[in-house]
């Protein structure tokens, strides 16, 4: 096996999904680590926000539990208010957005707030936060999740966070303009939007896996993309930003 | 100006009713009033409404202790911990009381309380189309731009009864100053209808004059002004108290079962008798969580001549 997490290698294929100069907006734990990846590797000059009321050049030094924690107070280049920053997404000014959930469907739609029927839920999750702003308002989002077929589901109970909606043009005649999901990581594969109907597809499986054992632990029928292929390693010079700057402590080995 | 210096039970009693709407958590995780909450947990009061983007383990407590009857929100849980086991009880199971939710996103939330802010009676947004939100959430509406722009969601304004908002420093009279990210504390302090500012210290007014653009809101808006020295224990307050992560996780443990949870809340707010008894049972704890570094700003010159 391979001298790095699996962890490690989610928050290295997360910050290759940050291009160099590009304003994103980071949200919680493993995309923090890899905002702090890509400005020491390919995109050193790249921009975070964080919904709280912060935007940050330098990554936060020190462990941060949540984004209103001190080591992300000191040394932020902007502190201000939620409405100045999410204000930002809807004039069309973030590039990327990184969200989570607790269920993601076929089409990249993310729930984090109702197991069941919303009136008579079987589990409230704790909701959407900014997800669901990131979601309908940055030009890209990357979700990250734990790859269960529990948690990739055919169509999740409820939206809080729209990805292609039902597909195709559903989207755009829901009203957003632009955006949609980009790439979905999980701890066992990237995968996708291809196609007309911006399906997810299998874009590629981590070492260890195969396309078999991703398809398994998928809820729907899991189509390969063209060129799919293992993810690939993360190279000396990321592992090294990860390992000597941005998890110093080895929380994420 | 009038002096609005009162204690924290004076303040709670006076300015928080059965039934009031609450901005609690404005700032998201930091500057999270928890020694109000537990107040408002002593002084049993009944039906709130919790007005917050994210108020991280303060909003599940007062569910708990059966405080709250609904809830407009974008987020309720424990960050460190992850579900907030009262709030999934009482809306799984009506536990300990029943309880409404109001669904936002946090941009809805705070653009809500922009149009309270400044007397529009709702904003249109790009955010929570498409979504569920919109669905489970019966305020909104969904309409065409006038002007040619396409679909737009109209946000109806709130206009809380009571935002709670705490600061680095305060004088007596409500003039004070805040740094670190805001949230909505700006927009909660020019919508609501009273407000309650708990501040950490307390300095003479010459103080906060000096830098007026600290200033988030103006002493005018404020009803009465607290000091309670890490009323915010265990959230954050920039420049004061770090995060106190073990004491969310450990009432994340401890919550999970209501007869655990009930221990908790007597062994942490029904038998302290105020929060000078909370500091005092933190003790070396507390002191271990108070920032002692120093990376101050560069003055600024509000020289008229």
């Amino acid at each position: 096996m391979a001298d790095f997490s699996t962890q490690e290698l989610m928050i290295i294929a997360t910050a290759r999904e940050i291009r160099d100069g590009e304003v994103v907006f980071i949200g919680m734990r493993l995309p923090i680590a890899a905002f702090g990846v890509a400005r020491l590797t390919h995109a050193p000059t790249a921009v975070g926000l964080f919904e709280v009321g912060l935007a940050r050049h330098a990554p936060a030094q020190g462990m941060l539990y949540t984004m209103s924690d001190p080591p992300n107070q000191q040394g932020a280049a902007w502190a201000t208010g939620l409405i100045q920053v999410l204000g930002l997404l809807q004039a069309g000014r973030v590039d990327a957005g990184f969200i989570g959930g607790g269920e993601i469907d076929r089409f990249g739609n993310i729930n984090s707030s109702y197991i069941g029927d919303w009136r008579r839920p079987t589990v409230k999750l704790p909701g959407s936060g900014g997800a669901c702003d990131i979601a309908t308002m940055s030009k890209r989002t990357v979700a990250i999740m734990n790859h269960e077929k529990r948690r990739l589901v055919p169509r999740v109970d409820y939206i809080t966070s729209p990805g292609n909606l039902d597909g195709g043009d559903t989207r755009a005649r829901a009203g957003l303009a632009w955006g949609g999901p980009a790439a979905v990581i999980t701890d066992r594969a990237v995968l996708r939007p291809f196609g007309p109907d911006g399906e997810l597809h299998l874009a590629s499986w981590h070492p260890g896996q195969d396309v078999d054992a991703v398809r398994g632990h998928t809820g729907w029928d899991l189509e390969i993309m063209p060129g799919a292929r293992e993810t690939e390693a993360p190279t000396p010079d990321e592992l090294k930003a990860l390992r000597e700057v941005v998890d110093v402590e080895g929380f994420w080995r | 100006m009038r002096d609005k210096l009162a204690s924290l039970s004076q303040a709670v009693g006076e300015l928080i009713r059965d039934g009031d709407s609450v901005v609690l958590g404005a700032c998201l995780e930091q500057n999270i009033a928890f020694a109000v909450v537990h107040e408002l947990i002593r002084q049993g009061r009944r039906d709130l409404e919790l007005v917050a983007p994210i108020s991280d383990g303060a909003t599940d407590m007062l569910i708990g202790a059966g405080c709250v009857g609904a809830v407009a929100g974008a987020w309720v849980g424990n960050v460190s911990g992850g579900l907030g086991h009262n709030y999934r009880r009482a809306v799984e199971q009506g536990l300990p009381v029943p309880l409404r939710i109001n669904d936002y996103s946090n941009f809805s939330l705070g653009m809500a309380l922009f149009a309270g802010a400044y007397g529009m009676p709702y904003v249109p947004v790009r955010s929570v189309l498409g979504s569920d939100i919109a669905v489970s959430n019966p305020a909104f509406r969904r309409a065409e731009d006038p002007f040619g722009g396409g679909p737009v969601l109209l946000v109806p304004a709130m206009e809380p009864a009571v935002a709670v908002l705490p600061v680095q420093r305060s004088d007596r009279f409500g003039n004070c100053h805040h740094w670190g990210n805001a949230g909505v504390a700006q927009e909660a302090a020019l919508a609501a209808e009273r407000v309650l500012v708990v501040a950490d210290e307390i300095v003479e007014p010459e103080v906060i004059a000096s830098d007026p653009n600290r200033v988030l809101f103006p002493a005018f808006r404020v009803s009465a002004v607290v000091h309670e020295p890490a009323a915010v224990h265990p959230s954050p307050m920039t420049g004061r108290w770090k995060r106190d992560t073990d004491f969310y996780q450990d009432y994340h443990r401890r919550s999970r079962d209501p007869d655990d949870f009930r221990a908790w809340l007597r062994e942490w707010v029904l038998d302290l008798s105020d929060h000078a008894a909370y500091r005092a049972k933190l003790g070396q704890r507390l002191e271990a969580l108070r920032i002692r570094g120093e990376a101050l700003s560069a003055p600024a010159n509000f020289a008229a001549e």
